[in-house]
């Protein structure tokens, strides 16, 4: 039953590829769709490209096991695109054209920008996508008892397929379907669980509470020290605005505005899907027990399915299976076009070949970039098998927002910013995140580590800023200055904006 | 293919120009005035959460039947998120209309 719900899935998802592909001519439709994308359909896009499997499985198991501390947890997900849609994302539309270092390169001296801004892409794309895999990876050994190898290399052919042939025309159709298969089966699920307690809240929560405790109503639960959960809270809302993959969505519209909508859209939909999965996890926790979801895995990520099958039997299991499928690849679909256009975009086409390289030369390298990305992120996958890697989206968040969002904020706002306080900012961002990480609890021993918080934004993130700071007093760039104006003018009005 | 450097010259638009006027020096007064008060507050009220959750037993509170204010701060917290992002919204659909003046007096020649 899963596989026949699995394959009409991978049919009509290669069926758009083929329809993308024909109107996929050259660089802009390939990175940015043709700008062809309206609001509402890149809201739906980017909440199909940012709720992960990790949210649907993990967050549900997260509170079907620890009850509040898991929806705490889900709430910094969604305040996160405040400072996307009140920051970042129009200046973005109206200054760049296919990348994140397209607009921190604006007024600096290109090479240097593009190449860090490009690393740093790599880096958080590389955490992000190994986390999804492997995650994937074992996920669907449970859900339809399929080899480890087989389902990565499954996924990963798929989202090459998609990449390469339908570049984002196709990623973005793949993330709506997704987007709107999650939400469908997490209204169901949602409705079928609160119809238990006759849709009256105050009954859910009196049984809970009457077979799991008031404690496991109320936070603390899961994490015992608050400084962790505000220096999580920091990478969220400053990590989203910096996230490569969800930035990049706003080049596929036509306007600023269309990109304000945008977030709006995806914020209603991103925070309707949190709030849901409070009756995922109560469900599964009710009507299932924890004992069960333990036993299935102990991470919890079973909660959903299991409760989907407790519900509607095995025709609902398999949906739901194929739903968090869906849900893997649209998300990993998405980081192979942001890291190919980290490499192609940014680093070929703008460092080595110093923006000379020809539409076609540069079609060419972008799809021979997806290629590369997904081969070498297949290969990390396989070696990662049976490794914990649920720390790498924390470190993804913290070099996204330690490295990047200092410095987005910076070049749009701060005139004497120049080249030298880009590269160290985002270097000093990047290194810091990754040696708090490596030295903290998720690597180390938790008794002995060095760092005791396994989200090490409160002090990357500062990092990141006064490596930013200080760069720039460290040189004088005249150029930069001059730009600023055109820079400023421009991300606020879309004068001279892509079109 | 012309470059962006190119194509704005081209575009002929004197941006030192527009960046000194009054009508942009307004709008961006007012974008500024609005974007900084809105991010003090959800920061704040953000913050707030986790603050309470980890060091106070306030949010213990049952309010309705089991129902406690730590649920219904976090719930409160996703309604923040969506009026603020719709007074935004509306906000910027006011500016958009001194944009497109600026944009209308320079749009290049």
């Amino acid at each position: 039953m899963a596989f026949a719900i699995f394959a009409a899935f991978v049919i009509a998802t290669l069926f758009i590829t083929y329809w993308a592909a024909k109107r996929t001519a050259n660089t802009e439709d390939f990175y940015a769709a043709g700008r062809s994308i309206t609001g509402w359909q890149n809201g739906i896009a980017i909440a199909g490209d940012y709720m992960s499997a990790a949210s649907f499985l993990g967050i549900a198991g997260m509170i079907a096991l620890f009850g509040y501390d898991g929806f705490l947890y889900s709430v910094g997900w969604l305040v996160a695109y405040l400072v996307v849609l009140l920051v970042v994302a129009e200046p973005l539309r109206n200054s760049g054209k296919y990348t994140l270092a397209d607009m921190l390169a604006y007024r600096m001296n290109a090479k240097p920008v593009r190449s860090v801004a490009a690393l740093s892409t790599l880096a958080i794309t590389a955490f992000y996508m190994i986390a999804q895999l492997v995650g994937a990876g074992g996920i669907i050994k449970l859900l339809l008892d399929i080899d480890y190898n087989v389902s990565i290399i499954t996924i990963g052919i798929l989202m090459m397929l998609y990449v390469v042939f339908g570049g984002m025309l196709a990623t973005t159709w793949v993330q709506i379907i997704k987007a709107v298969l999650l939400m469908g089966g997490t209204v169901i699920l949602s409705i079928m669980v609160f119809a238990q307690y006759n849709f009256n809240i105050v009954t859910m929560f009196d049984q809970v509470s009457l077979k799991f405790g008031q404690e496991f109503l109320e936070p603390g639960l899961k994490f015992t020290n608050p400084l962790e959960n505000v220096s999580l809270g920091l990478a969220l809302i400053l990590g989203t605005a910096g996230l490569p993959h969800v930035l990049i969505r706003f080049y596929t519209v036509p306007t600023a505005k269309d990109a304000r909508t945008s977030v709006v859209w995806a914020m209603f939909i991103i925070g309707a899907f949190y709030i849901m999965t409070t009756f995922l996890g109560f469900g599964a926790a009710m009507l299932v027990g924890h004992e069960t979801i333990l036993n299935a895995d102990k991470a919890g990520n079973m909660a959903a399915p299991l409760l989907a099958q407790a519900l509607g039997g095995e025709f609902f299991l398999a949906f739901i299976a194929a739903v968090a499928f869906a849900t893997i690849l649209a998300v990993v679909a998405g980081l192979v076009i942001s890291a190919a256009g980290a490499f192609a975009h940014d680093f070929y086409s703008n460092v080595i070949r110093g923006g000379k390289a020809s539409e076609k030369e540069q079609m060419k390298v972008a799809r021979y970039a997806a290629i590369g990305v997904g081969v070498v992120s297949i290969v990390l996958a396989l070696m990662a098998k049976d490794q914990n890697v649920a720390f790498l989206v924390a470190l993804a968040f913290a070099v996204a927002s330690s490295a990047n969002l200092p410095v987005i904020l910076f070049s749009l706002f701060w005139k004497r910013f120049n080249t030298t306080g880009a590269v160290t900012g985002m270097l000093t961002g990047l290194i810091a995140s990754l040696t708090l990480v490596l030295i903290s609890p998720n690597v180390m021993d938790p008794e002995n580590a060095i760092f005791p918080l396994t989200n090490p934004g409160i002090v990357s993130i500062p990092l990141g800023f006064l490596g930013a700071i200080v760069g720039t007093f460290m040189s004088r760039e005249p150029e930069a200055e001059k730009k600023f104006d055109e820079l400023y003018v421009r991300s606020n009005t879309g004068l001279g904006a892509e079109e | 293919m012309s470059t962006q450097r190119e194509k704005v010259l081209a575009s002929g638009i004197d941006w030192h120009v527009i960046a000194e006027s009054e009508e942009f020096k307004q709008m961006m007064a007012k974008k500024k005035r609005f974007t900084v008060s809105a991010t003090i507050f959800f920061v704040i009220y953000y913050f707030t959460l986790p603050i309470l959750a980890g060091y106070s037993e306030i949010l213990n509170t049952q309010i309705f039947g089991s129902v406690n204010l730590a649920y219904l701060f976090a719930l409160s917290q996703f309604v923040m998120a969506w009026v603020l992002a719709i007074v935004y919204v509306r906000h910027a659909d006011n500016l958009d209309k001194l944009v497109d003046a600026i944009i209308q007096k320079n749009k290049g020649g």
